[in-house]
This record gives structure tokens, sequence and C-alpha cells, in this order.
């Protein structure tokens, strides 16, 4: 479903480009749960924002497939049309535009695109409602401004809600479990855990293992300094959890030292 | 021929058809008001208060005074003027500046009120005018409301005697038919101690273009009565528009004003507020939406003269193409005014690098026990935003549309009537077509 080959990526930083991904090698299949896991300014995030379109960041090398085809030819919105879904790490505030109102327009955007009927009112209200209960939201939320106004576990929650409603094809879950308590995380654990399917990839970027407790991953990936240090099955995230971060990065940092060494050798 | 002989030399023809020619107070003051027009001219770009709005197009415009009779109210069908109807609501309906009653309704009215053409009272009961159109006013500087007062044909007269209650809102409806044609409209409402009404000032077009509307609303509010004023501007884009609002409040009264600017070439409004005595409270809400190369501006001026004052201001400006708009909001707290609370907020959303806005916040305290407020904002599209919509599968111009529309919305949802805020958000919506329906 998705292949990510050597990507590299950048962010402006005054004059120079700032080199976040340093070569990122991935490949999911459909059917997968993958975890991304890494300390704070691994890349982690980066790779997630890069997947759904975020413009900010400069794609300086690789390429990434999608259902076969360039993944950067389509616009954001082609994108989440053709079934990416990104819960982002900080959800948006959108004062004005009612959360409703966002979900109906996304769905029908979404139906349009496949060339089905886009549905009506009843019909919307009814899919909605059930999934409201389901990560047990209040039903008042959907009539308030997208986001403003709500909790740090509702913004969570209402990410979780977005992608029930739109099904996609690869969700990509940015820290959606930073700043839950026990009770919430179970709750979109829970979310996340139902949307599991054999047409569906799932990737989730975290910095603790607590998530995978609840939603065991297939594959588990750290990035350190934008690459991926170490893949392994869940229980790598286990012996992080135990090692810490330091491990891998210290990998990471010999690893740099071999490759400017071998750099100036060849120069010399 | 310069433009003010034009101006005068169409009097000397017109007078002796405009109404109320046989009253020697009022031929009076239009003959004054002429002479002081001669005086000063149109205002320029020198005048502090028109700094940034040219009035050349006007001045150049060449603009008919009187009515053509083939453009009579008796040619407009009540078919063509149904989607500007708010129902629910009194209708009185001018074309061309001149009274229409087969498109106005004839409902009975609640004891105490009076609802009538300006131009009838005059003809049939002018000293119930005579206190109220005979007296020096504080616009005179102005070289507009000048004109106005020399030319003036007709508009809405409402009456309130003490505690009468108009429950039923009164639209007036302003409807331009005939090219060119310049009309200059007075409205005047009486509001007697305790009373109560709503009035809605709609200024629309039905296929006229290049013409000029000249208005001035006069508002009078006696103790504890309480007017809304609601103004929808939805002129033709190639039209002229400038408007004066002058409310004077007295005692424990309450005044709202909504200002709602959408159309025209050039658009200019003057609200004015006196909070002449204790305790009296106003709020001022605006939105102007701006497109191509549209010039709009709102200046408004609160004065707040004696103690215990309430003023709230909120304006919203949308500028896309390359329009241009200008606020100036003066809040005067004079020495007398101690415990005066005024609040001002104006903010702006520039759709394009080709439009402007010049918005001006002016402050001027006397007092020293009062608690002011004020703050400007000019901003754009928030990026995160945007994507945060797109990545949901909306396309970029319906993201930018829907966020647009959320800004102007604000104001919209501000207003408590409800057959006029249906009718902005349709409005809204034709300048939106990318927001879907909800």
């Amino acid at each position: 479903m998705l292949e990510i080959s050597n990507l590299h990526v950048g962010i402006e930083a005054g004059k120079t480009l700032q080199p976040i991904l340093r070569g990122i090698d991935l490949v999911v299949k459909a059917g997968e749960v993958h975890a991304v896991m890494g300390p704070n300014g691994s890349g982690k995030s980066t790779l997630a924002q890069v997947l759904a379109g975020r413009d900010s960041y400069t794609v300086t090398a690789g390429d990434v497939r999608y259902l076969g085809g360039n993944l950067f030819d389509l616009p954001p919105e082609e994108r989440a049309r053709e079934g990416i879904f990104l819960a982002f790490q900080y959800p948006v505030e959108i004062p004005g535009v009612a959360n409703i109102y966002l979900l109906k327009a996304a769905l029908n955007a979404q139906r349009m695109h496949r060339g089905e009927p886009e549905l009506d009112a009843v019909d919307f209200l009814a899919l909605i409602k059930g999934q409201l209960k389901r990560m047990g939201m209040d039903e008042a939320l959907l009539y308030r401004p997208v986001n403003q106004g709500f909790s740090g576990g509702e913004k969570k929650r209402n990410e979780i809600l977005q992608m029930a409603v739109l099904e996609p094809r690869l969700a990509i879950l940015d820290e959606t479990d930073s700043g839950l308590d026990i009770d919430a995380l179970k709750v979109v654990a829970d979310g996340v855990q139902s949307m599991r399917s054999p047409e569906r990839a799932i990737i989730l970027v975290t910095h603790y293992q607590r998530l995978l407790d609840y939603i065991v991953p297939d594959q588990v990936h750290v990035l350190s300094q934008g690459r991926i240090a170490r893949s392994g099955g869940p229980e790598l995230a286990l012996e992080l959890e135990r090692r810490g971060y330091a491990w891998v990065d210290g990998d990471q940092v010999a690893a740099s030292r071999a490759e400017a060494g071998s750099q100036r050798g060849a120069g010399a | 021929m310069t433009a003010v002989e034009h101006y005068l030399g169409q009097f000397a023809r017109l007078k002796a058809t405009l109404p109320g020619r046989r009253l020697p107070w009022l031929a009076k003051r239009r003959e004054a008001a002429l002479a002081a027009f001669a005086g000063q001219g149109f205002p320029t770009l020198r005048d502090e208060d028109w700094k940034y709005t040219s009035v050349a197009r006007i001045e150049k415009g060449g603009f008919g005074l009187s009515p053509r009779a083939e453009t009579a109210a008796s040619t407009v069908s009540a078919d063509a003027i149904e989607a500007l109807v708010l129902p629910g609501t009194q209708r009185l309906v001018f074309v061309d500046g001149r009274y229409a009653p087969s498109l106005s309704s004839a409902d009975p009215l609640p004891a105490g009120v009076t609802v009538a053409s300006l131009a009838a009272m005059l003809e049939c009961d002018p000293e119930r005018l005579h206190p109220w159109l005979d007296r020096p006013r504080r616009d005179a500087a102005a070289g507009f409301a000048a004109l106005n007062a020399a030319y003036m044909a007709d508009g809405a007269y409402l009456h309130l005697a003490a505690g009468a209650v108009l429950e039923r809102p009164l639209h007036v409806l302003f409807i331009a038919r005939e090219a060119n044609l310049a009309t200059h409209s007075r409205n005047l409402v009486v509001a007697e101690p305790g009373s109560r009404a709503c009035i809605v000032e709609h200024h629309a077009a039905l296929g006229a273009t290049g013409y000029f509307t000249n208005v001035t609303t006069d508002i009078v509010i006696g103790q504890d009565a309480m007017i809304e004023h609601y103004k929808l501007q939805e002129e033709s884009t190639t039209a002229f528009h400038i408007a004066a609002v002058n409310a004077d409040l007295a005692q424990g009264s309450r005044f709202a004003s909504s200002s709602f600017a959408l159309g025209g070439a050039l658009a200019r409004a003057d609200i004015t507020v006196g909070l002449n005595a204790e305790g009296a409270e106003c709020t001022l809400d605006g939105l102007y939406m701006a497109d191509g190369h549209q010039h709009m501006d709102h200046h408004t001026r609160i004065d707040h003269a004696r103690p215990r004052g309430t003023s709230r201001e909120f304006y919203k400006g949308v500028l896309s193409g390359a329009a241009r708009a200008v606020f100036n909001g003066k809040v005067v707290v004079h020495a007398d005014a101690q415990k005066s609370d005024a609040a001002q907020t104006n903010r702006n959303l520039l759709l394009s690098d080709h439009a402007e806005i010049d918005t001006k916040p002016q402050l001027e305290i006397w007092a020293d026990d009062v608690k002011c407020s004020h703050g400007a904002t000019v901003g754009q599209l928030d990026t995160e935003q945007i994507f945060y919509l797109r990545s949901r599968g909306i396309d970029a111009q319906a993201a930018r549309a829907i966020l647009t529309y959320a800004f102007a919305a604000e104001m919209v949802e501000r207003m408590p009537l409800a057959p006029l805020r249906a009718r902005l958000e349709w409005l809204l919506r034709g300048r939106l077509p990318q927001v879907v329906q909800p």
C-alpha cells in the first residue's frame, strides 16, 4: 500500500535547509499496523505530516508510492480522498465551523470522489450518532466549532471519530496517545483497534510504549536523527521501554561518525 | 459648469417640486443647506475624515436629480421585490427615493405608533416634523449632509408615543430603478420615553447602475426607550452610497446598530451616536465585504457626554480582489462622563495581496474614572486551518471559502432578527459559492 524509499525531507531555517528525515525506507502493506517510535526531534511527526501533504517541508530526495502511484503528485485533499487520514498531534481549532459541518463536508468530498451519492442529513446523522456513542462523546460536540474549547482528550477523540467516519485505507495517528489519561487512552485505543481490517493499514506514531499494550503492532520502527535505527516486532517496543532512547541514539551517533569518517576517507 | 454649480442650478429648477415647498421654515432650511454646500463643496482627501476616500467619481457623476415618470413605483411589481421582502415585518418601500404605497404594507399599527412617508407628512401634518427638521445639524460640516438637507425628497417617518411598542420590525426598503440618478432620502425616527421599535434600513437595486444614494437617518431616543437600527446595504456594485445615521440618546435609553455593507462601487457610512444623558447604552456592529475594486468606508463616532454610559462596538471586514476599506472608530469620553465604559474591536481579513484596509481606532478621553479599550487586527487565513481542512478531503478553494464564511458569519449570527439573518446568510453564500449548505 505504502512504499517509502530513501526519503529525505528538510525544513527551511533562514537561508539554509535543515535536514529532518535523512533516508527513510518503509513498506506498509494492507492489513498491517506499524508503530513508528522515537525520541522528540527524531522526525516521526515530520514523516506523518509529509505523508498527509503538509507543504511547509521540502522533500529533497527519495519517493513515496501509495497504491502504486506517486504520492507527491497528489495535493493533500486528493490524498485524503484516496484514503489517507492523518490524526493530528495537535488538532486545529476552527472557530465558526461546526464540527458536524466538517464531518459532513469531508465525508461527502470523499464519496463524490468515489462516484457515490452524497449522504443526506438523516443517513449522515444516523451514521455519526453510532460512532459518537462508541467514542463516548457528547452529541453536543457535533454542534460546537471544530475543536474549539474541547479538552485535550475531546480533541483526540474527535480525531478518531473523524477517522471512523471517513474509513481510511491508510490511517496515520500522530501521537494520538499523548496527553491522554488512562481512560481516554483506552477509548481511543479501542477506537483504533476496531478499525483494524485486512484492507486497512495503520501507522501509529508514538513516543511511549503504553499505547502498544492496547494495539499490538505487526512491526515497530525506531526513528533516530531522521533515520530508522531499528525495526522489529512488538518486542522491540518493550526493549526500548526498558533501555530508553539513548540506546538507539547511541547507535545513530556511532553510525553518523562512521559515515562522516568514510566521507572524509573518500575525499582524501 | 462645475459639479457644485450643477447641484445649485438644478435646485432652482426643482425646489418647487420638493415636498413641503409651501413651508417657509423648510424652504429656509433648504436654502441655508444649499448655501452651506456651495461654500464647502465635496470633501477632498485633505479633509481628515475623508483622507482615504476620494469622492471624485461622485463629484464627476453628473447625476440626474429627479426621477423620470417611466421608472416610477407603479412600474415595479410586487413579484419583482419578492426576494428583498423580509417576512414578518411591516414594510415601507421607496423606489428611486419616492414612496411606493402599492409595494408597502398597510397592516394596522399598534396604538401610539405612526409610520408614514416623510413627504406625505410634510403635506398633511408638517408641524409634527417641524421641531426635528428645523434644527441646526451637528453634521452640517460635511458637504453630503448639506446636500441631503437641501434636496431631501422622501424617506421613512416613524413616531413612537411614550410607552408605545412596535412589535413587528419596520422594513424600510429603498430600491434603485433608474440609472445615473441621485436620490436624497431622509429617515426620521422619534421614540418617546419608554417606547421600543426595530427598523431595518435596506438599500438594493433592481437593474439600476451608476446611481448615487445620499441618505440620512436621524434617530431621537427618549428616556428608557430602545431602538434597534439594522442596515443592509446591497446596492449595485456600480453605485455610489453615502449614508449617515445620527442617534441621540436620552437617559437610560438604548440603541443597537448593525451595518452590513456588501454593495456599491464606493460606499461610505457615518454613524454618530450621542450618549447625551446618564446611563445610555449603545452597541454598534458591522460587517463590510468588499471585492473587485469596491471601496467601503465606515466612520463611527460615539460621544460619551454624561456619566455611566456604555458603548460596545464590533466591526469586521473581509477584503478580496483589489478592494479597499476604511474603518475609523472614534470614541470621545467627555470630562463629565465619569464611569463610562467603552469597548471597540475591528478585525479584518485580507484575502488578496492587492486588497487594502486602513483601520484607525481613535480614543479621546477627558474623564479620569472610565473603562475604555480598543483593538484592531488585520490578518490572513490561517494556513494551519487550511491544511487541516484539506487533510480531510476538502479542496483548497473550498477550505478558504469555508474559513472566510466562518469569519464573516460571526457578525451574521449576532443579528437577532431572523428574516434579516436569513437574507444575510443567503448573500454570504452567494459570495462564497464553494461553501455547501450545512
